[in-house]
């Protein structure tokens, strides 16, 4: 269906080119997984596959790619509309006109079907992927899980043979993205459409692939069935890597697979896991933060009702629940700068609530990097950047709150040495801009570090981070936890808070619902519960790690 | 759009005072909850400042009051330079003139109220969906370009936010810069991200037009409007003969006609549930041509009814007054506001709150 021969992309001005020699075919019907770390030439190679590389992003193309017998060569993407349908990130960017059902009709529009059969298709595109509901709803007020589904049906209306789609579920809470992938394993196994999908979180997909290819990052390409692949690639799911370390064979994919092979290990371990390894935090758990009773109100709407929440020095909490339950608008109105209808914040040390302070002492007593760390950083370079941190910090009123955030932390060190210890390695002379989405969060961690705040808000850092960056956050929280700041992440991804946090907040509708330590919440829901805690369960393990440390004593004695 | 041409023909209160209840009428009748419906008390708010701006300069720079003119108050009088005599600052402010301002500004703030309420009243995508198939391109060029408005503000809204959170105030041209850079950077991903999503979805694709056609087309479609806007303005214009008016009009609109027809042939396109043209948006259409004509034809008035002399109290003619209240039936013949869009705004909220975090 789709064979790359002999493949090449080089982007004008770099210095290697981001994929060579890659051959490569992938047949009809299957469900083939790309993974591999950001950078690798992921989106390229899903690009290619209907000529968006090179025809749209420039390079150059060695080598053919023959897409449904058509070399991509010679046909522009327009015209390969009809065969190969495509779905970003994020879909909300890609959408042409402004309801649901104009949407699904566009692709069919361009391609002149005529409009009996443009009416049958639309019907049949709603049913099958179950959006039927939402025909007439406006694209913006549709979740994040709505929208990726109607940008599916949007491709798939045309009634492509190849449906390509880079990261659908990175944006979307954990049940959105059961929906979006359910939608996709039925459209491959009731319709034969063959599917090529890139995705970071794995452990979602890999028990529906039926091909994986995995791009070490040197521009090649490795390819073949799931099992062989990932016992091989640097980039693996928990359930994979629990695999590994217990040696089973054939490797489990999915948690059922996984399941069948524990008893063993099961017995093996003790039944408590051995202590955190994060080394504490020695000084006082005294609350850091109170917040009583907070309100937030947009209009009619109530997006945070009455929560309360105390936070202590080192301590990392994890704030979890589905998309629109009021983790941002919470952490906003905690930090001072977003709104907040009622209630009131008090920060150990702060002379006032933050947000009763001018903003850049709010920022001494929380800080808080947002949803884009991006929208922070506005100068050309990260060494101006930094600098500029510095000055902000040094300018703050040394009276109200410099004297107060002294006492919280007494380290309060230059931006670059803190960028150091973050990320070591970024450029200096880089553009902002061009930097990782992962060295983008450090970057912005690191200008808000520099105020040295005794509380640090993260809202959704984890989106679009490979495994390694993902590690990278878990070190630094790990340290910062362990300098006295006390942390909270707003996540959706239960395995990172399984790894980096020590207690979890659930919010739905508003209200926190929730609310304990790690190993407990996490392993007593089902939607909430990491890999590991579902293979190991009833014994109370989290991670890896956790699974290692027990292990470690028994393997070397 | 006919109100507007039959305000711009009328100076009289009365009448103008009509036209504002008429489209006062239409659209609270007939407007939806979408964003771009929400956008009328902005006209009405900068009508009221037209008309504010207009009586001030009126009195400010009037030239003099003629002697026997009732005088209204006196402004201190600024000498101008002796080579600078037409216009006076200051000095008395006669009755008479201050009237006629005002007037004056009602009818532009008349005007500005009804294309406020066109835009108000038209979805701006739908209307754009009716263009022929040769504009095609054109039009969802002009989506899209619509389209960007509103996540531009929202993209100033979520950096000016996160500003704060670097302890920077939101004033100065280095603010300017901070919010000006992150959110042009953004527009920029996101439009290139569209195009590319509008390629991959058969966007442009061209059906084996050949050059020369297309040509051919683009020259037709460009005389053609240079003639209709010549047309346009000599009908309007009071002071242009009809004749060119009308003879603009015509050869303009044939000219795009063959253009259009010429240029739909190549397009392979279809459209999806197309919108329907029936009885009432005749008698929409109908009702508002039929008050222009009214109007315009000076039809059942005197000489000076429209025109009246601004210190008499008006007279209230009978057949404009009756032609703007059949305006006004168009608010009862629209057709419907869909039903479902009244669940909108509760669920828009929490859609912007969960698409973009909490962006406000």
């Amino acid at each position: 269906m789709i064979e790359f021969d002999r493949m090449g992309v080089r982007y004008d001005g770099a210095a290697a080119p981001v994929l060579r020699e890659v051959s490569l075919r992938i047949e009809e019907g299957e469900l083939c997984l790309v993974i591999g770390h950001t950078g690798s030439g992921k989106s390229t190679l899903l690009a290619a596959i209907n000529g968006l590389v090179p025809y749209f992003t420039g390079g150059t193309l060695a080598g053919r790619v023959v897409v449904g017998g058509r070399d991509t060569a010679r046909f522009r993407p327009r015209e390969l509309a009809g065969v190969v349908g495509l779905a970003g990130q994020d879909p909300l960017a890609g959408f042409v006109t402004d309801t649901v059902e104009e949407e699904l009709a566009y692709t069919m529009e361009q391609l002149a079907i005529d409009p009996a059969s443009m009416r049958a298709r639309l019907e049949e595109t709603l049913d099958l992927l179950g959006i039927a509901g939402l025909r007439n709803r406006a694209l913006r007020t549709l979740s994040g899980g709505q929208q990726q589904r109607v940008a599916i049906g949007a491709a798939l209306t045309a009634h492509p043979r190849i449906l390509v789609l880079d990261e659908p579920t990175s944006a979307l809470d954990p049940a959105s993205a059961e929906d979006v992938l359910a939608s996709i394993t039925r459209l491959v196994h009731d319709l034969g459409v063959t599917v090529v999908l890139a995705e970071h979180r794995l452990e979602r997909v890999l028990p529906y692939a039926d091909r994986v290819v995995w791009l070490p990052g040197d521009g090649t390409v490795i390819a073949g069935d799931p099992a062989g692949v990932l016992a091989r690639a640097g980039v693996a799911p928990p359930v994979v890597e629990l695999g590994r370390l217990a040696g089973w064979d054939p490797l489990p994919l999915s948690v059922r697979d996984a399941r069948r092979q524990a008893p063993s290990l099961r017995t093996r371990l003790p039944s408590a896991p051995p202590a955190a390894r994060r080394m504490l935090y020695a000084g006082d758990v005294a609350p850091v933060l109170t917040a009583r009773g907070i309100v937030v109100r947009y209009g009619g709407l109530i997006a945070v009702r009455e929560a309360g929440l105390t936070l202590r020095r080192g301590e990392c909490t994890a704030l979890m629940g589905r998309n629109g339950s009021g983790k941002s608008s919470l952490l906003w109105a905690i930090q001072g700068s977003g709104r907040r209808s009622a209630g009131t914040v008090t920060v150990a040390g702060g002379a006032a609530d933050p947000a009763s302070l001018p903003a850049r002492d709010a920022r001494r007593l929380a800080g808080l990097v947002p949803q884009t760390p991006a929208d922070l950083l506005y100068l050309d370079t990260v060494a101006a950047e930094l600098a500029q941190a510095d000055q902000d910090a040094a300018q703050a009123n040394p009276v109200r709150a410099n004297h107060d955030a002294a006492q919280a932390n007494p380290v309060r060190a230059g931006a670059r040495e803190i960028l150091e210890g973050i990320a070591p390695g970024i450029p200096l002379d880089a553009h902002p801009r061009d930097l990782s989405a992962g060295q983008q969060l450090a970057l912005a961690l690191a200008v808000q570090l520099t105020a040295a705040p005794a509380v640090i808000l993260l809202d959704e850092p984890t989106r679009g981070l490979d495994y390694q960056a993902k590690a990278g956050l878990t070190r630094t929280l790990d340290r910062l936890a362990g300098q006295g700041h006390a942390i909270v992440v707003a996540t959706h991804d239960v395995e990172f808070a399984a790894r980096s946090c020590d207690r979890v907040m659930v919010m739905a509708e508003g209200e926190i619902v929730t609310d304990g330590p790690a190993a407990s919440v996490l392993t007593a829901s089902p939607t909430f519960a990491p890999q590991v805690a579902k293979v190991l369960a009833p014994l109370p393990y989290l991670t890896v790690g956790q699974v290692e440390a027990a292990l470690a004593p028994a393997v070397t004695p | 759009m006919a109100l507007a041409t039959a305000a711009s023909r009328t100076t009289n209160p009365l009448l103008l005072l009509l036209i504002f209840a008429v489209l006062g009428l239409v659209v609270t009748l007939r407007r939806t909850d979408a964003p771009w419906a929400r956008g009328y008390r902005f006209y009405l708010i900068m009508a009221l400042v037209v008309i504010v701006i207009r009586v001030v300069f009126r009195a400010v720079f009037s030239s003099g009051a003629a002697p026997g003119q009732a005088i209204l108050f006196r402004l201190p009088h600024l000498p101008a330079p002796s080579w600078y005599t037409g216009v006076q600052i200051g000095g008395p402010v006669p009755v008479a003139g201050v009237l006629s301002a005002t007037l004056d500004g009602a009818r532009l703030a008349c005007l500005l109220c009804c294309i406020g309420a066109a835009n108000t009243l038209a979805n701006p995508k739908r209307a754009l969906r009716v263009l022929p198939g040769a504009l095609n391109e054109l039009g969802v060029a002009v989506t899209v370009a619509l389209s960007v408005a509103p996540q531009l503000v929202e993209s100033v809204q979520r950096v000016r936010r996160a500003r704060r959170l670097r302890g920077a105030g939101g004033r100065g041209l280095r603010a300017v810069r901070a919010i000006a850079v992150p959110v042009l950077h953004d527009a920029l991903d996101r439009s290139l991200l569209l195009a590319a999503g509008m390629d991959s979805r058969g966007y442009g694709r061209t059906g084996g037009a050949t050059r020369a056609s297309r040509r051919v087309t683009a020259a037709l479609m460009l005389t053609g409007l240079a003639g209709l806007c010549a047309g346009a303005y000599g009908l309007l214009d009071a002071s242009m003969p009809r004749g060119v008016g009308f003879g603009g009009f015509g050869v303009g609109t044939l000219l795009c006609v063959a253009g259009l027809a010429l240029g739909g042939r190549r397009v392979a396109r279809t459209r999806y549930r197309p919108d329907p043209w029936r009885w009432p948006e005749w008698a929409v259409t109908g009702c508002g041509v039929a008050c222009a004509v009214v109007l315009s034809a000076g039809l059942g008035t005197t000489g000076g009814a429209l025109t009246p002399d601004p210190l008499s109290w008006p007279p209230l003619p009978l057949l404009p007054t009756l032609a703007i209240l059949v305006a006004a039936l168009a608010a009862v013949a629209a057709p419907p506001v869909p039903g479902s869009v009244s669940s909108v705004p509760a669920v828009a909220r929490e859609a912007a709150l969960t698409g973009s975090g909490a962006v406000r």
